[in-house]
């Protein structure tokens, strides 16, 4: 029996022999029933090591936001332990069941959030300017982000080893190079509020600063400053966030406020913003479409959306092609160089979509950090 | 703020005693195979041949993941640069971002012609392996 055996997996007939055979059936053994809680293991061992990553990066947040308000504010207490609750705040989208009227209950929600968060950066920076002010808001909502995402990875690394549930780990574990990308584009972010340097999200806002330079500006809605340009024959009402602290504005509210005091006589209105590039498309590539181009969480694009049907004004949109890491980090020259080439294809639009003595809406999206007027 | 955070083992004693135990048996089965080959029987040499190899893969893995060190972050320096124009005279000066800097500013005046300088751009210089994407 032993030697037909043996015969059966060619080797000899020693106990060394023996002993090696039996280790390798072991083996197989171990695979067969416990094959995907080693595979659990190892996919843990995996976000183990990314969960650190997340953790430096969370850290590195929140050591460069404490700094930044220091040096900036001057604060006479240390804001660690303000920052460190800032870093816990939520806010809470209002609910859905019914959905009537939402995006002005957002809004409301998102107008709390804003004024709440400014009042505790003024309060951890006193010395801080408006301008700064908006630039640490920016600071501390990237390490808010990367705190974020170090306690959802967390909580799925820490789900997955209490069940040792594969299908628990493995939502991580796939998602991971995504996240982790995401991740790093809010740690280049930190650099570029730091320092108040223009982020690739203010193409837009860069589009309009150079249109409305030389011109007469005058604040329009919460935080959205307007110039009336004259252009190609035309009278283009320029809009973007008032810089060059970091914040997006209104833009929602400036465009239905032009609209409405002009009386529905707008013969477009061109919408310029930084859109999400596909994988393999260059940055700083400029596209043309229609409709309201604002990003963001959508309440700016319904409000200019009920307007313009209301007044049946045509929507034009002029895009700016990055990533998530060109759009929150400094700005890239490929982005600085297309602003000039959305210009002409604005100027375009509107020698062939209107004619001589109209009047146009031309409003840069975007957060207007490092940009001015 | 909250903290409780996974304290995490980089090498523990199973995955050091299973790896030696792969380690010791892949020797064992390449000196297996030696003799088998030694004695005339080929058959026997090329599966103990097949095993020891396939125990040096798996022990060498399990090692390697074991010895990986504890992450680090690395922040690579990032150059920003300035750039000033002078309108009149079309003087161009690139120069470090400084903070305070932005653009449309109106900065020092331009050593030519004496007329206020302005900030037309402020980027970041991409690492050609960034820009390729």
């Amino acid at each position: 029996m032993l030697a037909q055996v043996s015969q059966l997996f060619g080797q000899d007939n020693s106990i060394l022999g023996w002993i090696l055979q039996l280790s390798w059936l072991l083996l197989f053994v171990v695979f067969m029933f416990y094959g995907q809680r080693i595979q659990t293991w190892n996919m843990l061992r995996e976000v183990e090591g990314s969960l650190v990553r997340f953790k430096l990066m969370r850290d590195e947040g929140r050591k460069v936001a404490i700094s930044t308000i220091k040096e900036v504010g001057k604060p006479q207490a240390d804001p660690t332990a303000e920052v460190d609750r800032f870093l816990e705040y939520v806010a809470l989208p209002p609910a859905e069941m019914d959905p009537a009227g939402i995006y002005w209950k957002l809004e409301h929600v998102l107008d709390v959030w804003d004024a709440r968060v400014k009042d505790e950066v003024r309060h951890m920076a006193p010395e801080a300017s408006e301008a700064e002010v908006n630039n640490l808001e920016n600071l501390l909502g990237a390490a808010l982000a990367l705190n974020v995402y170090y306690k959802f990875v967390r909580h799925f690394y820490t789900l997955g080893k209490k069940t040792m549930s594969l299908y628990v780990i493995m939502q991580v574990q796939m998602a991971l190079p995504l996240l982790m990308r995401e991740a790093k584009a809010h740690l280049s972010a930190l650099r570029a509020s730091t320092e108040g340097q223009p982020i690739g999200d203010g193409a837009g806002a860069l589009v309009a600063a150079k249109l409305m330079r030389e011109y007469e500006k005058t604040r329009i809605a919460k935080d959205v400053v307007m110039a009336k340009v004259p252009l190609e024959g035309r009278t283009a009402f320029v809009l973007k966030a008032e810089g060059p602290g970091g914040n997006a504005g209104k833009p929602g509210d400036a465009i239905k406020r032009i609209i409405e005091e002009n009386g529905g006589n707008i013969a477009s209105a061109i919408i310029v913003d930084a859109g999400q590039k596909w994988e393999g498309e260059k940055v700083g590539e400029v596209i043309e479409g229609v409709g309201v181009a604002i990003g963001g969480i959508g309440i700016d694009r319904f409000k200019v959306d009920e307007t313009v049907l209301k007044h049946r004004v045509p929507v034009h949109a002029v895009v700016i092609k990055e990533d998530l890491g060109d759009a929150i980090s400094t700005m890239r020259k490929e982005i600085v160089d297309a602003a000039d080439v959305a210009i002409d294809r604005i100027k375009r639009l509107i020698r062939e979509g209107t004619r001589e003595g109209d009047s146009v809406i031309i409003a840069g999206i975007g957060n207007t950090m490092g940009i001015g007027q | 703020m909250s903290e409780e955070t996974p304290t995490v083992a980089r090498t523990n004693s199973f995955m050091v005693a299973i790896i030696f135990i792969a380690f010791a048996l892949s020797f064992f089965a390449l000196y297996q195979a030696m003799v088998a080959y030694v004695n005339q029987n080929p058959e026997s040499g090329n599966s103990l041949l097949i095993m020891s190899l396939t125990g040096f893969a798996l022990s060498t893995y399990f090692m390697l993941q074991a010895q990986r060190g504890a992450p680090k972050l690395i922040l690579k320096p990032q150059r920003v640069a300035t750039t000033i124009l002078c309108e009149k005279c079309g003087f161009k000066n690139v120069r470090e971002f400084q903070r305070g800097d932005y653009i449309l500013k109106e900065t020092e005046n331009c050593p030519k012609c004496d007329e206020r300088m302005l900030i037309t751009s402020i980027h970041r210089e991409v690492e050609k392996s960034e820009s390729e994407d």
